[in-house]
């Protein structure tokens, strides 16, 4: 019953085995193959997946139904019906300094999302061209540092070269001319500087799965370099690059740390808000407007995921 | 025509793809380069300063310390939680994985903050409900201060969709069942053909999940600084309030050991993988 699935010539055809038109013979392996499916042990592999659900429903189910409850219910600090429903949290929580936070978030992380995949691209292009294995090893290696050097390293790197006393702004005398890293667009190239590396991380395999005959076959029907990636590649990499975009938007909007160190409150961020009511900062009654935002935040990440998920789905079954 | 493009798309990218790197290159090198000058630059020329004072500073062993008990805890539990559920749902049925890759994903829906302010949410309902139940005793071990385990639970939470694709792409280039399958048929037993079989084929995509675990848990600032921990970055955020110079040294530092921690990684993976060519 092992040699069933050998003679299948794609891994991606494995899955999809039944859909074989044509293909004699298809009918007698394919019971063979659920029937070896079967004997593995069924139990044993929900057993192995047990403690990562109980893991699950605690360490995420649990903060998750107390996000919910609480962003539905009055604070417990608050002087009349502590724990009666309300709706008055959430409504709070998208008006007023909270929703600018809100917009100022999503604005930012559009923004450098959109940098992130339009630079991204070209740079992951010419790693994948490139004939220097070297080139490409250290590239990657090096974008999957920076990628991870968000935070507040990244902070204080730019406050060293673009803050007021920083070496460039020293050099170049950039705050004559206006500059300060402590606002939308200083925050905007900080983020690059992490975003960019993810792009590079995530568009990379689908660039790889780009077929060189996809291109010989182009060129030999006469197409210009531009009529390929406007006719073949981008087509087949739109859901590769779209995924990415919406990553990274992701990842600029859960992003904390980094603005929390570097603008501090000049630039109003939500995330920024939830630790600043978590602290305490807030009117007394208030306690469960940061349970509240978080769930406008959650609301935002559940809607990028929608639009994630389908589209790297869609990629991967065109690249595999 | 056709001579005119076939030769053209030949010579052109080679001086854009040099013009986009280079111009990557800058943008990425210059911020470590002045960071690095930063650090080390004072009134009367070069001095470390910077970095000799970091080692008496108070709390940076603490705090150090506390990191490293996290970050190896993180990779340890993730690593327990996440390698059986993906080998079995490799082995079983798709459903399986689908709900495994479903699971996985979710924690990239909740955002740190948001993770970190449920997380409070629950905590609160120790003292508030459970305060005579053997309950309220985990609620106070879990967030011990000398090792909070509240926040082992987020670091495995957050890094979880990273380690799962990590693994997932180790699991794709391995065959996992025919493997298992020719191994059960020279008779061995279950543990054993994960354990010699599978596990040694995945190394390099564990030592990748683990890095990225690794990094994630020595750079994690947000859950830690509101639950009001000090791990290291939260004691390079209070040093910098007061140093700036010193919490730069910091960061180049910190940039530096990730460094060193993939390219060791990377050297161990690469040394395994041709041991057997040589033998």
């Amino acid at each position: 019953m092992t040699t069933a699935p050998t003679p299948v010539p794609t891994p991606a055809a494995t899955d999809e085995f039944s859909g074989g038109p044509g293909v004699s013979g298809t009918a007698s392996p394919a019971p063979a193959r659920s029937h070896a499916k079967r004997r593995a042990p069924r139990g044993g592999s929900w057993l192995a997946t047990l403690p990562l659900f109980v893991f699950f429903v605690i360490a995420f189910g649990l903060p998750a139904v107390a996000i919910v409850i609480g962003a539905f219910t009055v604070s417990s600090d608050a002087e009349t019906g502590a724990g009666s429903f309300t709706t008055a949290n959430l409504s709070d929580s998208v008006s007023g300094a909270y929703w600018t936070a809100l917009l100022s978030s999503l604005k930012l992380s559009a923004l450098t999302a959109l940098i992130g995949t339009l630079v991204g691209l070209p740079i992951a292009q010419a790693v994948v061209t490139s004939r220097f294995r070297m080139l490409r090893e250290a590239v990657l290696t090096a974008s999957g540092v920076l990628a991870n050097f968000g935070g507040l390293p990244l902070a204080f790197a730019f406050v060293a070269t673009l803050g007021n006393a920083g070496e460039l702004t020293k050099l170049f005398h950039l705050t004559d001319h206006g500059w300060t890293l402590y606002s939308f667009s200083g925050l905007t190239v900080a983020y690059l500087y992490f975003l960019i590396p993810l792009m590079v991380l995530t568009i990379t395999p689908a660039l790889d799965g780009l077929r060189a005959q996809w291109r010989e076959a182009a060129q030999n029907n006469r197409a210009t370099g531009l009529q390929y990636w406007r006719f073949v590649a981008l087509p087949i990499l739109l859901p590769s690059l779209l995924g990415g975009f919406v990553l990274l938007f992701g990842s600029a909007f859960a992003a904390y740390a980094t603005a929390a160190a570097m603008v501090g409150a000049t630039v109003p961020l939500i995330s920024r808000q939830i630790a600043d009511a978590l602290s305490g900062n807030v009117l007394v009654g208030q306690g469960n407007l940061a349970l509240a935002l978080s769930l406008d935040m959650i609301i935002v990440a559940v809607l990028v995921m929608a639009i994630y998920l389908p589209l790297q789905r869609r990629s991967a079954r065109w690249l595999s | 025509m056709a001579q005119l493009t076939s030769r053209t798309p030949m010579r052109r990218p080679q001086l854009g793809r040099g013009l986009v790197l280079l111009v990557a290159a800058l943008y990425f090198l210059i911020p470590m380069g002045a960071s690095v000058w930063f650090s080390i630059s004072d009134k009367n020329g070069i001095g470390f300063q910077a970095y000799t004072g970091l080692l008496g500073a108070e709390g940076f062993t603490d705090s150090l310390w506390l990191t490293v008990k996290l970050a190896l805890a993180t990779v340890v539990l993730l690593l327990l939680l996440l390698v059986p559920a993906m080998i079995a749902a490799r082995l079983g049925s798709p459903r399986l994985r689908t709900i495994l890759e479903v699971l996985c994903t979710l924690p990239l829906v909740v955002p740190p903050v948001a993770l970190t302010a449920g997380m409070i949410g629950v905590l609160r309902w120790g003292p508030d409900y459970l305060m005579d139940t053997p309950f309220f005793q985990t609620f106070v071990f879990v967030q011990q201060p000398e090792f909070p385990l509240v926040l082992v639970l987020a670091y495995v939470l957050m890094a979880l969709p990273l380690a799962y694709r990590a693994i997932d792409a180790g699991l794709r280039s391995v065959d996992v069942r025919t493997l298992v399958e020719a191994a059960r048929n020279c008779g061995a037993s279950w543990p054993r053909s994960v354990f010699t079989v599978i596990l040694p084929n995945l190394r390099g995509a564990l030592l990748n999940a683990s890095f990225l675990t690794l990094a994630l848990v020595l750079g994690e600032f947000t859950s830690a600084s509101i639950l009001g921990y000090q791990p290291f970055p939260v004691w390079i955020y209070a040093v910098g309030n007061s140093q700036g110079q010193m919490s730069v040294a910091v960061s180049v530092l910190s940039l530096l050991i990730t460094w060193v921690l993939l390219l060791l990684l990377a050297a161990a993976g690469r040394e395994r993988r041709h041991k057997p060519a040589h033998s």
